[in-house]
């Protein structure tokens, strides 16, 4: 009687440890084999960057010892064949009232700042290839931060030091900057959201490839 | 390189089976035994290091890289070339560009505008040939409630949205933290790691054992082990190189961000500098009083990770607005 309760006892026993060794060899395993959500993504996946960034002519070379550092900047961010503004603007009489623009510029939906915000608080009603400050003075679509410094004073200083915006090229001697218009729509100025890239995989789901001999007796450096 | 250690392995054996054999007639002395068995032992060695891959002699003869001459660099560094050039078949510049003279590198970054779009990760991996599987990120973006604040036991480094930033949240990259008093130097057992006179913490690729005390040293998860065999692929291969930077590293290494040393050195700005959309990220020398860093240094909020370890980081974090 005793005897049998006791092999009873240890056939369950078994059944447990079965189970357990079978659960921690299926399920427990880090890596499954041919898991599809496991990707590990390189940045052969974002063909849309330019991950090998392009500097602007002249600043392909660091400065050379007592030359002056130079500052460039691309050209101010036009949409196609607008500018100069005066090719269409030459032949129109200015029309300074409020409206909803009919004939051109439809698309453009002015968001940013005060609701009062118009086209002649920042362009010029008579020299369209120019803007104007608060002042009067007329400046170039090439000087724009100095429109929007007027506002932003602390980013524009910040701009100036070289710490609000990007920069590009030489820590030590020539580099380029972006005018604010580049990363900011003037008409609508808040940054846009932009999708993350990949997450790194978690390490639960990494897999390592073993040395294989080829790649060993090519790679004479190092502990393999 | 298995196949090297095993070839190895019997070799002492031998010799014990002479010597029994020798006591029982009598007619061997120690001196003779003594080399019969260094001539077998050595020919036993021999065989398997003429058998071994080629470069695997002088691979475990090399020298620690701060005691080569500058002639055995330039030796080191052709034999460099030589070896990616063919193993990835592209021409392979390996520099060992010096530090500059009166610089100090250092680095601050904008938490008040990273947006955690993760650019700045993928950018470290093609400029510095991180092995993309398995994968290895030097840059890690944690995600962190604004509402807690820096709060690195809650922080996600996982997140997955449609676009970033999310409302509630804020955004920090983390990767080497190039401390001036670095912890992960201190404990290396062969001092194949060491902070250079630019600041900038390197390891030794040929000279690490891979035994990680580095890692469990660094307070901010900075360096990486090669578990696996890196893989780069030939066309993703970035082939301008520093000897103590982005040249390939091999299983069994450790490896870290080394602020681009094979662009900084040569005056570049860090490939993730360049990258990142919303101009977070800025770098420079923080000796120059005129430096950008300096700059930000005297004019904004600015703190150091886990300032209370007293590693002294270089590179800063900082809030524009
Ligand atoms: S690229 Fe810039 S904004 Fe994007 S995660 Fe890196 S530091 Fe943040
Ligand atoms: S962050 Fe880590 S790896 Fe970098 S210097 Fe400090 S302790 Fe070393």
């Amino acid at each position: 009687m005793e005897s049998t309760s006791l092999v009873v006892l240890l056939l369950v026993f078994a059944a447990i440890g079965f189970g357990v060794l079978v659960y921690a060899v299926t399920k427990g395993s880090h890596y499954k084999q041919g898991e599809t959500l496991r990707v590990a993504h390189a940045p052969k996946d974002y063909p849309e960057i330019e991950w090998n960034v392009e500097l602007l002519p002249g600043l392909e070379k660091p400065a050379k010892e007592g030359e002056a550092e130079t500052f460039s900047v691309p050209s101010p961010p036009f949409s196609e064949d607008v500018f100069p503004c005066s090719d269409c603007h030459e032949d129109m009489d200015p029309n300074p009232e409020r409206r909803v623009l009919e004939m051109a510029h439809e698309e453009i939906v002015l968001d940013h700042g005060p609701k009062s915000r118009w086209c002649f608080d920042c362009h010029n009603l008579e020299d369209r290839d120019k803007l104007r400050l608060v002042s009067g003075s007329l400046v170039d679509f090439k000087e724009s931060y100095k429109l929007c410094g007027q506002c932003h004073g602390t980013i524009y200083r910040d701009w100036r030091e070289g710490i609000h915006g990007r920069r590009r090229g030489y820590w030590n001697g020539h580099k380029s900057y972006l005018l604010c218009a580049h990363c900011h729509n003037p008409h609508k100025p808040r940054f846009k959201p932009l999708k993350p890239l990949a997450p790194p995989i978690r390490p639960s789901s990494q897999h390592f490839t073993e040395p294989s001999a080829e790649q060993t007796s090519k790679s004479e450096g190092g502990h393999s | 390189m298995s196949q090297d250690y095993a070839g190895k392995a019997p070799a002492p054996r031998v010799p014990c089976d002479v010597a029994h054999k020798g006591a029982a007639d009598g007619g061997l002395n120690r001196r003779e035994f003594l080399a019969g068995a260094g001539l077998t032992a050595m020919s036993a060695i021999a065989t398997t290091v003429a058998g071994a891959a080629p470069g695997f002699i002088e691979s475990m003869l090399r020298r620690h890289f701060k005691e080569l001459s500058p002639d055995e660099v330039q030796e080191r560094l052709r034999l460099l070339e030589e070896e990616y050039s063919s193993r990835f078949g592209k021409k392979v510049t390996v520099a060992a560009t010096p530090p500059m003279e009166n610089v100090l590198f250092g680095y601050a970054l904008d938490l008040s505008r990273c947006i955690g779009c993760r650019r700045c990760v993928y950018a470290c991996v093609h400029e510095n040939n991180q092995s993309r599987d398995p994968q290895i990120h030097w840059i890690r973006v944690l995600e962190m409630a604004k509402e807690r604040g820096i709060d690195l036991e809650e922080a996600d480094p996982y997140y997955d949205h449609d676009t970033v930033p999310q409302e509630d949240s804020f955004y920090m990259p983390v990767a080497c933290q190039q401390c001036r008093n670095p912890p992960c130097t201190r404990v290396c057992p062969v001092q194949a790691t060491w902070q250079e006179p630019d600041g900038i913490v390197v390891i030794d690729y040929d000279w690490c054992i891979g035994c990680r005390y580095c890692m469990a040293a660094c307070p901010y998860g900075a360096r990486h082990f090669n578990w696996g065999n890196p893989q780069i692929p030939a066309a993703g291969l970035n082939t301008d190189m520093h000897v103590l930077g982005n040249r390939p590293r091999v299983a069994g290494v450790v490896e870290k961000c080394t602020f681009c040393i094979q662009r900084v050195r040569k005056g570049r700005y860090p490939a993730c500098v360049e990258i990142c959309p919303v101009g977070a990220r800025k770098f420079g020398n923080l000796l120059d009083e005129n430096s950008e860093l300096r700059y930000l240094m005297r004019e904004k909020r600015v703190f150091v990770l886990k300032e209370d370890l007293n590693t002294q980081p270089k590179f800063y974090y900082f809030y524009a607005t």
